[in-house]
């Protein structure tokens, strides 16, 4: 594959488990300070794509290139270096530990074995996870053990651990299941904020959500792009319209 | 700020309730038990405090980390051994051994008919190697079995069965390479180190000071590294594997290394052991020794070092006392003693210490709950996930006039349920 000036390629992208393509040729560019939303029916394979870029699924077929670095071939902690985070569709914190602690364990630096016994608390440190906490809106919390947070806090506690890292791709999988409507506002705040300097990708079905933070939209089905493009465009495909309504 | 002060506020030592406990635990270690009970039961004590290293360790790779090791025996026995080599070979001078078919080598492989001291009994002539034979190759043996399986994310139960069955393989390989080994009896008759006789009455003292300091400082190094990021990581792979992962780190590293210290200090606590008791043997190296050695820190409290190391002075001192009476039914408290602790304090002492210390108040300061922040800022509402019915997937093309279509969130999850249940299905 050649290279490209987009921050993400992803070309003829395949993965089948046992014959059954869960993605299938899947071809998609992302491009600097881009905020893409995949939507689609489930068993689209939005999920799938993201397990894929970050390296917990394997890929049958196909290239992932960030930076035009090829991920395919990196392990999960090799992908996280190279500047990619991802939130799971559950929020997925240290229960156990405060929220200041979380932020701090992702905190980019200490990351050997021997790197993390002789890590220090340093100003940096601190600064950057008070910096993270005001955007995440938990400045308060955080001395807080996280399991006592609502579940959407929690949610903005995982976003928070993966800007501690500075990714330049994001990925969040569903980040406002279980929000009310206030705090599904205040996440589209925060994710327009927080996609000024680098790329997102965000699946979510939520299509109000998506009208707020959507630059393009990639509609799934089956596997394989039904529709991609603005909001509007999308919603009046023909296709799109098929899909989603059955038969 | 006194020296006193800086203690109890050290992050290390975990505050003033921490110093406490361990200033408790070395008045009982270093000055009532030597104070209080002769030199035969002060030995004995002292043989159990070398089961509290694998204790300790197991605390960290086990209550710390999630790793449950049913071959802890291994590392001990590994630890113990090549202590008792260099003391078989001091033992075995040619003076002492000149009746035998060929003097100079230990007794029992004159009686296996070996005629030359095997290749690896060789750097064990000296004391300096042994030391570093006890600290380093039950950890590289640590980091062989560890690499191969959490490099393959071999987790769970299916590490617990492997590590059980290395330590079966282990003391079965000693028990036929009886030339080698010493056989089932192990390697018996120790007498001196570097022309000390550690059977006197004084080295015994001494070998007992000596080991509860080497304790204090495998319980410091363990505090110390709780305190570092490391202990905060260990605690999050516990919770969260695959957040950790995702968040750059290499998991298996982390494991391996919690592994291979825990595997250092069981060695440690072997090689204390092979001094103070004056023999070895495999009986402490099989599966019976490793589980009793997870049972020490389940009773004491997996998650608590110090409570290691009250667990197994007190199964040991029940082990001692029962079995002198009612020998045959002492496994079988043993067992009971076990399920009793998994089932109703699965913190074990440590826990019912908590417990109480909280309902009591001593140690405000450091058991206090955890403040509430006040809940009067705007951001916290109650999460909607039962209540509201999410319309799913809500495609409205307002411009055709197409009616969307509503699923509710519960049928949408039922969907999603099954599409994970397809795929996982595909993947097997």
């Amino acid at each position: 594959m050649s290279n490209t000036d987009f921050v993400l390629a992803v070309e003829d992208l395949t993965v089948s488990f046992d014959g059954f393509k869960a993605v299938d040729s899947l071809t998609m560019y992302i491009d600097k300070n881009e905020l893409r939303v995949l939507v689609g029916p489930n068993g689209a394979g939005k999920t799938t794509v993201l397990d894929l870029i970050c390296g917990k699924t394997k890929s049958t077929g196909g290239s992932i290139k960030f930076n035009n670095i090829e991920l395919t071939k990196l392990s999960e902690h090799e992908i996280v270096r190279s500047g990619v985070g991802r939130k799971f569709q559950n929020p997925s914190i240290y229960e156990n530990l405060s929220v200041y602690q979380n932020l701090e364990v992702s905190y980019p630096k200490g990351r050997g074995v021997f790197g993390s016994l002789t890590f220090k608390r340093t100003q940096a440190v601190e600064d950057r996870v008070r910096k993270v906490a005001e955007d995440i809106m938990l400045t308060e919390f955080l001395d807080m053990e996280s399991a006592l947070l609502s579940h959407g806090q929690k949610q903005w506690l995982e976003i928070g651990m993966l800007l501690m890292q500075e990714p330049e791709l994001l990925m969040l999988d569903e980040p406002v299941a279980g929000m009310s409507a206030k705090e599904r506002d205040q996440t589209a705040d925060l994710l327009n904020r927080i996609c000024q300097n680098r790329s997102v990708i965000v699946i979510e079905h939520d299509m109000e959500f998506v009208k707020k933070i959507a630059h393009k939209v990639t509609v799934l089905h089956q596997g394989k792009i039904l529709a991609e493009g603005p909001m509007d465009k999308v919603q009046s495909d023909e296709k799109v319209i098929e899909v989603y309504l059955g038969h | 700020m006194t020296l006193w002060e800086k203690m109890k506020a050290s992050s290390v030592l975990g505050g003033k309730e921490g110093v406490i406990s361990l200033a408790v635990l070395a008045a009982i270690i270093f000055v009532v038990l030597p104070l209080g009970v002769d030199i035969f039961r002060l030995n004995l004590i002292g043989k159990y405090l070398t089961y509290a290293f694998v204790a300790v360790g197991l605390v960290m790779l086990w209550g710390h980390g999630g790793i449950l090791s049913l071959g802890q025996g291994i590392f001990f026995g590994l630890g113990g051994y090549a202590m008792a080599m260099f003391l078989k070979l001091e033992a075995s001078d040619p003076l002492s051994t000149k009746i035998q078919s060929t003097p100079g080598i230990p007794d029992f492989m004159d009686w296996n008919q070996l005629t030359a001291l095997p290749w690896f009994w060789e750097p064990f002539k000296s004391l300096p190697f042994t030391i570093f034979a006890v600290l380093t190759i039950p950890a590289l043996f640590a980091y062989i079995i560890g690499y191969a399986m959490f490099k393959r994310r071999v987790g769970g139960v299916y590490f617990s069965i492997i590590t059980q069955a290395v330590a079966l393989i282990l003391s079965i390989l000693i028990v036929g390479q009886q030339g080698y080994t010493g056989g089932v009896n192990g390697m018996t008759d120790l007498r001196t180190m570097l022309g000390w006789d550690i059977r006197t009455d004084s080295a015994k003292y001494i070998l007992y000071f000596v080991n509860g300091l080497l304790l204090f400082g495998a319980i410091f190094l363990s505090k110390y590294i709780m305190s570092s990021k490391f202990g905060m990581l260990l605690l999050a792979m516990r919770d969260k594997e695959e957040r950790v992962r995702f968040s750059g780190y290499d998991v298996s590293n982390f494991k391996i290394f919690i592994f291979c210290f825990a595997a250092m200090l069981s060695a440690v606590g072997g090689a204390m052991f092979t001094l103070q008791v004056g023999f070895m043997s495999p009986s402490f190296v099989g599966i019976v020794p490793s589980i009793e050695m997870v049972i020490f820190c389940a009773v004491g409290g997996r998650a608590s070092l110090v409570g290691a190391v009250y667990g197994t002075l007190l199964v040991n001192y029940g082990k001692t006392v029962f079995s002198e009476t009612y020998p045959e039914m002492w496994l079988f408290l043993m067992g009971g003693l076990f399920i009793a602790v998994v089932m109703f304090f699965p913190s074990g002492l440590a826990g019912i210490w908590d417990k109480y210390a909280t309902k009591y108040g001593w140690f405000k300061d450091k058991v206090a709950p955890v403040k509430k922040p006040e809940v009067s800022t705007s951001e916290v509402e109650a999460p909607a996930v039962l209540t509201e019915t999410i319309t799913e997937p809500t495609l409205t093309p307002d411009a055709t006039g197409v009616v969307s279509k509503q699923v509710t969130r519960k049928k949408a999850d039922a969907n999603a349920a099954i599409e994970s249940n397809k795929l996982r299905g595909a993947e097997a």
